[in-house]
């Protein structure tokens, strides 16, 4: 599905991804840890081509995206929810909705399928969205995503400052989609969560990703998670 | 009615610089000069057009800002974007765009004033005094037009792309939204809607290379006065500062009214540096 070869890139002069390779399949979550700084960001961003793969091959199902300009990159396929949700504040829910949908030239039919995944959505789509609470604004960060019916979607610290329930929930539609044949890449740095929808763990540290091990192999206290992670 | 006349003119102008702030980020300083060559090109259109003078101006209402439009996109496309929309070096790219439109009029258009002739002469006599009848077309036209433009932005998915693409740029690219063409769009709109109010404007006040200096200083005062990028700050403002302008020009003089207007600006700078309607930063 996702494959990345010998991928550099970074924010002007700054090399942060120095030859990253790196795959995900269809019908799997694969997760991305490291500390902070280390360029978990920049990797999700690079394969969206928010930030310029100054080298190497990034291929989904085979075509090279690498090179497409930004806004085509999503075209085919590629749901994407930001670290920090980065709605568009001031637009409505359903406004934001509508943003995903058009993406893809999806409609009506899917919108109604991903209100249903989030109910709560659908009592709040005349609401501005930055007046929703932190778990529904996640809650409409991954359902804009979800908009572009996507084959990859890329989450990036989605539980990130949520409630256990709220946490839940969104673990139960990861795993939803992963049923669904959806790849998975998600960036996360709670032990508990990766080891509760991980199919495979990508360890990341200085730019590189410099462990990929499948989730079998591993458990909270493996020393993998200090190393890497530190905790 | 004077003031309502120029509270109009002023308020189509100043959208327009707002739109260009609010989604682009960019100080737009050729403003004033989208709105001359929208006069200019409508004294021109209408001296092509044969017969009534309402076809000529009809024409030019219709031609002028559309080829405002196009030359404001191509700016946007082989300047503005070649500098990544940087704010210092667009508003030097901005300036250097507004004196190469002005001395392209003057080379084309000469010096002189030109007169444009109202698309009709109706006067509405009331019993106390008469209102011409074309200013009054002038307020509806404008009202009509930043109706259109308010019904574009909310209601049309061009208007909720643009929206977006103001609110988060990295964010709209990655769900497909093609931000240098919403750019190369709002930059045209932005220049169009110049155009638009030069038009309304011409038959009354006449079309010269260097008139683009008043509308463009009272397009920034009402932009910051009701916060720039607001659209519903920059209506209000656009209403205080062009019936204040209007009325007192008439009745004391145009210098009082642009100094009223100016402390206006500094006050707001001073105590409200966001606007009457901004967000603050």
């Amino acid at each position: 599905m996702l494959k990345l070869e010998g991928v550099f890139g970074g924010y002007g002069g700054a090399t942060v991804l120095r030859d990253v390779s790196f795959s995900a399949a269809a019908a799997e979550v694969t997760c991305v840890m490291g500390r902070n700084g280390v360029g978990k960001t920049t990797l999700m961003r690079a394969i969206m081509g928010l930030v310029r793969a100054e080298k190497g091959s990034i291929q989904l199902d085979r075509l090279e995206i690498a090179n497409l300009p930004a806004h085509e990159v999503p075209r085919h396929g590629i749901g994407y929810v930001p670290q920090g949700r980065r709605l568009f504040g001031p637009l409505t829910v359903a406004e934001n909705l509508e943003i995903g949908l058009m993406t893809r030239g999806r409609g009506h039919a899917v919108r109604e399928s991903v209100l249903d995944l989030f109910p709560r959505l659908r009592e709040r789509l005349g609401q501005v969205s930055a007046t929703l609470s932190g778990g529904e604004q996640q809650m409409l960060a991954i359902a804009r995503a979800l908009c572009l019916e996507p084959k990859l979607l890329l989450l990036d610290e989605p539980t990130e400052g949520l409630q256990p329930s709220m946490i839940a929930a969104i673990r139960d539609v990861v795993v939803g989609l992963k049923a669904a044949g959806v790849a998975v890449v998600l960036v996360e740095q709670r032990v508990e969560a990766v080891l509760g929808m991980a199919d495979r763990v990508a360890f990341m540290d200085h730019g590189q990703v410099v462990e990929t091990v499948a989730r079998q192999g591993l458990d909270a206290k493996s020393p993998l998670f200090r190393q890497y992670v530190g905790v | 009615m004077e003031g309502l006349v120029k509270a109009a003119v002023l308020a189509l102008t100043a959208v327009g610089l707002s739109l260009v702030f609010g989604v682009m980020r960019v100080v737009n300083v050729a403003h004033g000069a989208f709105f001359m060559l929208g006069a200019v090109l409508a004294w021109t259109v209408a001296q092509y057009v044969p017969g009534d003078p309402m076809f000529g101006w009809f024409a030019a209402l219709l031609i002028a800002p559309a080829i405002v439009a196009a030359i404001a996109a191509t700016a946007d496309t082989f300047v503005l974007k070649r500098l990544n929309y940087d704010p210092e070096a667009t508003i030097v790219a901005t300036i250097g765009l507004l004196y190469i439109l002005e001395q392209a009029a003057l080379s084309l258009f000469g010096p002189d004033a030109k007169p444009v002739p109202a698309p009709f002469n109706i006067r509405l006599q009331l019993p106390w005094f008469g209102y011409s009848g074309y200013k009054i077309f002038v307020v509806f036209a404008a009202v009509a037009v930043l109706l259109a433009v308010w019904w574009f932005m909310t209601r049309t998915r061009a208007g909720l792309v643009m929206r977006a693409t103001q609110v988060d740029r990295q964010t709209a690219r990655a769900f497909g939204i093609n931000v240098d063409r919403v750019y190369a769009g709002v930059f045209a709109l932005g220049a169009g809607l110049a155009a638009i109010a030069a038009v309304l404007l011409v038959p009354i006040s006449q079309a010269h290379y260097l008139m683009g200096g008043d509308p463009l200083l009272l397009s920034f005062i009402v932009v910051i006065i009701g916060g720039l990028g607001s659209l519903r700050g920059t209506l209000v403002a656009a209403l205080i500062i062009g019936l204040s302008d209007g009325v007192i020009s008439m009745f004391w003089s145009p210098t009082l009214a642009k100094i009223i207007a100016t402390a206006a600006v500094a006050m707001v700078l001073v105590f409200r540096p966001q606007g009457l309607f901004g967000a603050r930063a």
